[in-house]
C-alpha cells in the first residue's frame, strides 16, 4: 500500500487521457511526457529499501575502506542506472516528435492531426 | 530576430555566466565521486550558454560559441568515445574494458577510464543541445 | 457516443492499474521486499554492491555500472543523440534559391 506506486499509476492514466482526448499535436506530446514520468517514477520506487542510503561510498565509510558495509545498508542501484538512460533517450524522442509538429504545421497550416489526415497531396 | 532583454537581465546573465560554467564543470569532472556525471553536467553546461543566448540574442551566444564549432565538437565527442572503446580492444581482450590505472579510492584521478568518458560525454551532450537550439532558431554554421 | 466509450475505457485501465499496484496483486512474482536485507536469493544488486569499489576503482556505484557493467547501452544512448541532433539540423535548414 505505498504511495510512490499509486501516483504513478495515475499520472500515467492521465497521460493516456491526454493522447485520447485532445486535437492538438503539442498537447498530445505534453501527455506523452506526462506517461513517462509516471513511469519513471514507478521504476525508482522499485529499488527503494526502508532505512537505506544512497549507493555512493563517501565520508566515514571511506576512510574506514569497508566497502562490504554498503551492500548491507544501501539502496538497490540498478533501477537508477536505467532510469537515467532511459531520460536522456525521452529528451532525443522530444525534440524529434516537436520539430515534426512544426515541420507539418508549417506545411498544413493546422496542429489538428484529424485535418492533417484528410488533406492528400 | 532575437533582440536581447533589458539592461538588468543583461548585466546580471553577464555576472552569473562564468559561475554556472564552472558548476557545469565541476558536476562532470566529479562525476565518480559524488552523484551526476556526463550527461547531467553536460545539460548545465548547456542551460548555461543558453542563458546568454536569451538575454543577448543571437550575436552574444555566438561570441562564445559559434555555431561551426558546435557541430563540429559533437562530433569529435562521438568519434573519440569509440576510439576509446577501441582502445579496449587493443590493450586488454575486450571492448570497453578499464585499462587507465586504477588509483586510490575517493580521489579525482582514479577509476581508470571512467573520468575520461564523463569528460567526453559531457561535452557531447552540451554541444548537441546547444546544435539543437542553434537550428530551431536558423543559425547555421559551415556553407549551405 | 464514441467520446462516452473512449472515457469509459480510459477509466477502466486506471482502476485496474491502480488496483492492481495497491493490493499487491501481479500476476506473475511479487514486488520486492522494502527492508534493508529484501534481495531475495542472491540478486544482482547486492552482487554490484559489493564488488564495485574494488573491480571498477570508483566510489559511485551508480556510475561504475553506467559506464563498466552497461557500457554498450550507454554507447547506444550516445548514438541515439546524435542521430536526435542530426535529425532535428535537418528539419530546419535554409535553403536559398539561386535565381
Amino acid at each position: 500500500m505505498s504511495l510512490n506506486y499509486i501516483i504513478a499509476m495515475m499520472l500515467f492514466t492521465l497521460g493516456i487521457y491526454c493522447l485520447l482526448f485532445k486535437r492538438n499535436l503539442m498537447k498530445m506530446v505534453i501527455g506523452l511526457q506526462v506517461m513517462t514520468n509516471g513511469l519513471h517514477l514507478f521504476l525508482i520506487s522499485l529499488g527503494y529499501r526502508e532505512g537505506g542510503i544512497a549507493p555512493i561510498l563517501a565520508g566515514k565509510m571511506l576512510e574506514r575502506g569497508a566497502a562490504a558495509e554498503l551492500a548491507a545498508t544501501a539502496v538497490d542501484p540498478i533501477p537508477q542506472a536505467l532510469v537515467l538512460t532511459s531520460i536522456v533517450i525521452n529528451v532525443c524522442t522530444m525534440a524529434l516528435a516537436l520539430s515534426l509538429a512544426i515541420y507539418a504545421y508549417r506545411h498544413y497550416g493546422t496542429l489538428n492531426p484529424f485535418r492533417i489526415r484528410r488533406l492528400k497531396g | 530576430m532575437m533582440a536581447g532583454m533589458t539592461v538588468i537581465v543583461r548585466t546580471i546573465s553577464r555576472l552569473l555566466f562564468p559561475f554556472l560554467f564552472l558548476f557545469g564543470i565541476y558536476i562532470v569532472v566529479h562525476g565518480h565521486l559524488t552523484p551526476g556525471g556526463g550527461f547531467q553536467g553536460g545539460v548545465a553546461l548547456a542551460a548555461a550558454v543558453l542563458m546568454l543566448l536569451l538575454a543577448y540574442g543571437m550575436e552574444g551566444a555566438q561570441a562564445k560559441v559559434n555555431a561551426l564549432q558546435a557541430e563540429l565538437a559533437e562530433s569529435l565527442g562521438g568519434l573519440i568515445l569509440v576510439f576509446l572503446g577501441l582502445m579496449g580492444i587493443i590493450v586488454s581482450i575486450a571492448f570497453f574494458k578499464n585499462v587507465l590505472p586504477f588509483g586510490s579510492l575517493g580521489q579525482v584521478l582514479s577509476a581508470g577510464n571512467l573520468p575520461v568518458f564523463n569528460l567526453v560525454v559531457g561535452i557531447k551532450v552540451a554541444t548537441g543541445l546547444l546544435t539543437i537550439f542553434y537550428a530551431m532558431l536558423r543559425i547555421q554554421g559551415g556553407e549551405e | 457516443m464514441r467520446q462516452a466509450a473512449a472515457l469509459i475505457l480510459v477509466l477502466a485501465i486506471g482502476a485496474l492499474l491502480v488496483f492492481t499496484v495497491s493490493a499487491y496483486l501481479l500476476p506473475y512474482g511479487t514486488f520486492p521486499e522494502r527492508r534493508i536485507g529484501g534481495f531475495e536469493g542472491e540478486s544482482i544488486g547486492k552482487r554490484i554492491l559489493q564488488d564495485a569499489p574494488k573491480t571498477t576503482g570508483s566510489a559511485n556505484v551508480v556510475t561504475s555500472i553506467v559506464w563498466d557493467y552497461r557500457g554498450y547501452d550507454t554507447l547506444g544512448e550516445a548514438t541515439i543523440l546524435f542521430t536526435a541532433v542530426c535529425g532535428v539540423a535537418m528539419l530546419f535548414r535554409v535553403t536559398r534559391r539561386r535565381s
